[in-house]
């Protein structure tokens, strides 16, 4: 029994590995193939029939606007985690905290904000970024994709907020604090696992968005990745299968690394929301 | 609130919590109210107007004139249908999965950390790169998923998948739109195993060992136990996986384009080709407009729902 159990263990982790890992091994294989061998119907998709070759790569690097597009994405995202935190950190401890029995109850409005679609919004928010003259530059992003990661982010770490002991607070202001100063000093470091989720979900739903990258921007050199590689590798029938399947490759190992290894404080993140 | 300040300390805004908190609340509620609310009730306003691209200002009331048309075309009931279908059977598989994975990562294993890089890896891709994954993944003519098929003899003439080489698999209604649920089931799994993981850690290991003394096997523990005291994390997760499906476009716009006819069409994307694709900036609006009810009514049940189960 316990056998069987054990192996019925194994045999989920694997199965959910697979699943998971599969389309992106299928992308890393693409890749580096020769047209000849790829375009082949009878050749085995999963081996290189011909010897692997690096010249999509190298086309994604010096042809394309793949690097400009890899720069815009994170220079929006690292701007969008940095304006997130400073709007949603404040926010949320204020509602826990300060503004009385109304805040602490506000988490569904906070989250109903969120339930808004992007289809809905991006139709007056493009006559306001017009207004603004921040169409096609990486501007229009970075004051957008706020509309994600804000109510998101202040939903997240009110439940953070609320899940720290108010005596915590109280010796400190005790002892001679101001309600800032415990906040900085006890309240903030407290809730740095759910600041952590932040970061990390506000760089992802940034670099994630499609419909504002692609229909706020239209000049090239303000793309980004999620909107400027099918774009640009896409035209009209034709696909550039292996360097389309690079550029996503080249984004999600690094990124999936770095998300991994934060998975156990991911998931501190959440675990406020419960209770 | 009853702290005594230092005898020489002013009362400064640090000391005033009900100033403090206004301080601390208002950049967001400023910047939340200029970009979401006011532009939403722009999208109502446009919605009852006839602007399109060529003319896009709010002018010409129509009253619920575009609603009307919206309702009678053919591609918007077809969207409508689409929408919650694919809505409502990924987020029935992800909470399946979700909840497994979960039992899973809640014991510990050598390599822990490694399957953890795994499994999130989905999350890692932008969405519309995914899409350009899986299309390429479930080509018409060479997918590896056909070759398989073809080669364990279900797929090929004298087969019981029929005398075709290819499956097809965005160029049909139904397998359109299961790879459309697939697509979503794999690039929303890691972030909803995160969140069920949440509650299922956060349940007491001695009420489980406790079970377990009692003789409970695996499953009575997972449904007496696990999944009533993980219920209010579920369905956080249920919501999240529903408006990341729900609103999404990218996916069907990527793969089937809403085709072949409009057989796959999605309502976001339908919204898209509307009103910006088509011109008709109020149309889409108001197509649009009908997602909001549909999330609000779902979103409101799941959190009284979710309310309830914690008070009981």
């Amino acid at each position: 029994m316990r056998y069987v159990r054990k192996s019925g263990f194994y045999l989920g982790l694997f199965l959910f590995a697979l699943f998971s890992v599969f389309p992106v091994a299928w992308m890393v294989i693409t890749a580096f193939k020769e047209d000849s061998d790829l375009y082949n119907v009878d050749n085995n998709p999963f081996l290189y029939n011909l010897p692997p070759t690096l010249k999509h790569i190298e086309y994604l690097f010096t042809s394309t606007h793949y690097p400009t597009f890899l720069w815009n994405s994170l220079f929006i995202g690292v701007l969008v985690v940095v304006i997130t935190l400073v709007l949603a950190v404040p926010a949320a401890y204020s509602l826990a905290r300060l503004v009385g029995r109304w805040g602490e109850r506000s988490g569904i409005a906070v989250f109903l904000v969120y339930l808004i679609p992007p289809t809905l919004l991006f139709i007056p928010l493009y006559q306001l970024i017009s207004f603004a003259h921040a169409a096609n530059t990486v501007w229009a992003l970075v004051l957008v994709y706020p509309t994600i990661t804000v109510p998101f982010c202040t939903w997240l770490l009110l439940g953070f907020f609320k899940s720290i002991p108010r005596d915590l607070e109280d010796a400190a202001m005790t002892d001679g604090c101001s309600r800032w100063q415990a906040f900085r000093r006890v309240s903030l470091p407290l809730a740095m696992p759910g600041i952590a989720t932040c970061v990390v979900f506000a760089f992802a739903l940034s670099l994630s968005d499609y419909i504002y990258a692609a229909s706020f921007v239209s000049s090239t050199a303000a793309r980004t990745v999620s909107a400027g590689v099918p774009i640009e590798l896409i035209r009209g029938d034709i696909y550039f299968w292996q360097s389309l399947m690079a550029a996503g490759a080249i984004v999600a190992i690094p990124l999936a690394i770095a998300y991994g290894l934060l998975f156990n404080k991911l998931v501190k993140g959440f675990a406020a929301t419960s209770g | 609130m009853n702290a005594v300040p230092q005898a020489d300390a002013r009362l400064g805004v640090g000391d005033r919590p009900g100033l403090l908190g206004v301080l601390m609340l208002s950049p967001a509620l400023l910047y939340i109210v200029l970009l979401v609310a006011v532009p939403f009730f722009i999208a109502i306003a446009l919605s009852m107007a006839s602007a399109t691209v060529g003319a896009p200002g709010v002018h010409g009331f129509v009253g619920f004139q575009n609603y009307v048309a919206a309702v009678h075309e053919p591609e918007f009931l077809m969207g409508l249908r689409n929408s919650v279908i694919v809505t409502v059977a990924t987020v029935v598989l992800i909470l399946i999965f979700a909840t497994i994975e979960s039992e899973l990562l809640a014991r510990d294993f050598r390599g822990k950390w490694l399957f953890q890089i795994l499994i999130i890896l989905p999350w890692a891709m932008p969405v519309s790169l995914a899409a350009v994954n899986w299309l390429w993944l479930l080509d018409s003519q060479f997918s590896p998923i056909d070759w398989l098929f073809r080669h364990l003899g279900l797929l090929g003439p004298g087969t019981i998948w029929g005398p075709q080489m290819h499956l097809y698999y965005y160029g049909q209604e139904w397998l359109g739109l299961a790879s459309i649920t697939l697509i979503n089931v794999w690039r929303i799994l890691p972030l909803a195993t995160v969140i069920v993981l949440a509650g299922r850690v956060s349940i007491p290991a001695d009420i489980l060992e406790q079970a377990q003394v009692d003789g409970a096997g695996i499953f009575r523990t997972l449904f007496q136990i696990s999944i009533p005291a993980m219920f209010p994390i579920l369905v956080v997760a249920t919501m999240f996986a529903a408006l990341l499906v729900f609103g999404d476009m990218a996916i069907v716009a990527i793969t089937t384009r809403g085709g072949p006819g409009y057989a796959t069409q999605l309502l976001p994307f339908w919204a898209y080709e509307k009103g910006i694709e088509g011109g008709a900036l109020s149309q889409g609006a108001a197509i649009a407009l009908f997602m909001f009810p549909v999330l609000l009514a779902g979103a409101i049940w799941a959190l009284r729902a979710a309310y309830r189960s914690q008070t009981r």
